[in-house]
């Protein structure tokens, strides 16, 4: 008897607390912001140069694939700035009234094949100097798998990957290791295993564009710090240190 | 209905540890589409991953019985230092985290790694193959099958033994008839816990095996790249893993009780 009064105490206790579970009350001078794994280096940057620019300010970052974020905002997370790898994300959290306003395209970013130091296995390209070897790429469902089918489908390459990961990150450490012959993964990315791997670009790989856009979380309540913040991306500051980093610009 | 030696306000932290656990798994029975369960569940992909999943479990299952048992009973019967360290050895992959375990068996079995490199000369490459996956279940699972029987072994029946070889058995005789029979319970929990950590294997799988339909992409990698796309998908397949799961600990928990009254 007591044990299940016990038991249902606390269930009412913890359903009572459940709807209203975002906890963590943000100073006016915190502005968090969503953004995908793929942006981590260059919106770190951003985020220091927002820092100086607006003295009081601590912007706080959230990195992680960009459906995981949307998932995370539907369930209320207190975002003020979202910033989606790809458009069909964005296109979800815009359905679901997560944005004010409509988001605003500030990169794009192209896919190129990297290969371990010196290329032992002699890639050339999305062609048959990939038959018989280790080739990995991203899986279909994420952002990177969906553009990297759409371009081969374009080329009129047949892709036979040894693995399809889940995070361009995995396909990236798998050709880092020297575990894959050769891995499909965005400029970006390229650039940023820097000479642990050699480039070896796609003829026409710009055929098929990946879109990054950001928006101002219609929740926020720095909606005009989260304005400025996207105005920052957009704007020439940004638009420098995305295409030094390897984006395209828009 | 509660023992008296117990303090009554115990069960207050215990409720609360009991609905903590036990909601979130409550929750994703409510998430469920019971509806489109079976189309979701019957998908290539699903079936392709199940059909994986039990097949490399089966095939670690039995690589950690025939190599753990010996171990757990070497480890049983060993004193000193040295078994000391072959225990904390044989227990740590249990503790690290899964991607540190695959990393280990990159460092050690990749294609450019030291004994990879040996394997690869004579034609055997694990790199992205089902094999790999394989290697990678039986190094986080077997822990739990020599740490459950070496524990069993370490707490009892030595008696038995000794009268056993006073008797006039042989070693091999004694094992067969006395030790082994004595910790069966053991090891069959010990084996369904191996086989329950096998099966939910996803980290050491992902970092050294890769992610392949049908070939290296199991149950837990599968629902993992299903919930970049399709929800409903992964649930369903949670719920397969969390009713397996569920099926061996319970077996685990008959395994034990046994025990319980046979010492």
């Amino acid at each position: 008897m007591i044990r299940t009064l016990v038991a249902l105490t606390a269930l009412a206790v913890l359903s009572g607390c459940a709807p209203g579970a975002t906890p963590s009350p943000t100073p006016s001078t915190e502005l968090v912001v969503y953004a995908g794994s793929s942006l981590s280096d260059t919106y770190t940057s951003l985020g220091k140069s927002f820092e100086a620019a607006h003295p009081g300010v601590t912007v706080k970052f959230s990195f992680d694939g960009s459906s995981e974020l949307v998932d995370q905002l539907k369930q209320g997370a207190p975002a003020d700035v979202f910033a989606s790898a790809d458009r069909p994300n964005m296109d979800k959290a815009t359905a679901a009234d997560l944005i004010a306003g409509s988001p605003s395209l500030f990169a794009m970013n192209t896919l190129t094949i990297i290969v371990p130091k010196g290329n032992p296995a002699g890639i050339t390209g999305l062609d048959s100097s990939l038959d018989g070897r280790k080739l990995v790429v991203c899986g279909d469902g994420v952002p990177c798998g969906t553009v990297t089918t759409k371009l081969a489908k374009l080329l009129g390459a047949t892709l036979k990957p040894v693995s399809q990961e889940t995070k361009v990150t995995d396909v990236r450490a798998k050709v880092e290791s020297g575990q894959a012959d050769a891995g499909v993964v965005y400029v970006t990315d390229a650039k940023a295993s820097g000479t642990k791997v050699d480039t070896i670009a796609i003829k026409n790989a710009d055929l098929v564009k990946n879109e990054y856009l950001v928006g101002v979380v219609a929740t926020s309540k720095n909606s005009n710090l989260a304005s400025q913040f996207v105005a920052l991306v957009t704007g020439s500051e940004g638009q420098k240190v995305l295409s030094g980093a390897g984006f395209v610009l828009s | 209905m509660i023992r008296p030696a117990l303090p009554r306000w115990l069960v207050v932290p215990a409720g609360f540890a009991a609905v903590f656990l036990a909601a979130p798994l409550i929750a994703m029975f409510g998430r469920v589409d019971w509806l489109r369960l079976p189309t979701l569940l019957s998908s290539p992909a699903a079936v392709d991953a199940l059909w994986l999943s039990l097949r490399t479990c089966l095939a670690s299952t039995v690589l950690c019985l025939v190599l753990g048992l010996p171990l757990a009973l070497v480890l049983a019967r060993s004193r000193g230092r040295w078994a000391t360290a072959g225990r904390v050895l044989a227990s740590l992959p249990m503790v690290l985290p899964p991607v540190v375990a695959g990393l280990a068996l990159l460092v050690a079995l990749g294609r450019r790694a030291w004994l990879g490199r040996h394997l690869s000369a004579f034609g055997m490459d694990l790199a992205f193959t089902t094999a790999a996956v394989v290697v990678a279940q039986t190094f986080v699972a077997m822990p739990y099958l020599v740490v459950s029987v070496e524990g069993a072994l370490r707490s009892a029946h030595e008696n038995y033994e000794i009268v056993a070889a006073t008797l006039g058995a042989s070693p091999t005789t004694i094992l067969q008839r006395v030790t082994l029979p004595l910790a069966g319970p053991a090891i069959a929990s010990g084996t369904a816990l191996a086989f329950a950590r096998a099966l939910g294997e996803f980290g050491a799988t992902l970092t050294f095996a890769g992610s392949l339909q049908g070939t290296t992409r199991t149950l837990p990698l599968e629902i993992y790249l299903a919930r970049e796309s399709d929800t409903d998908t992964a649930i369903a397949l949670s719920l397969v893993l969390l009713v397996i799961a569920a099926g061996l600990i319970a077996v685990t928990s008959v395994f034990s009780r046994v025990k319980g009254t046979a010492s």
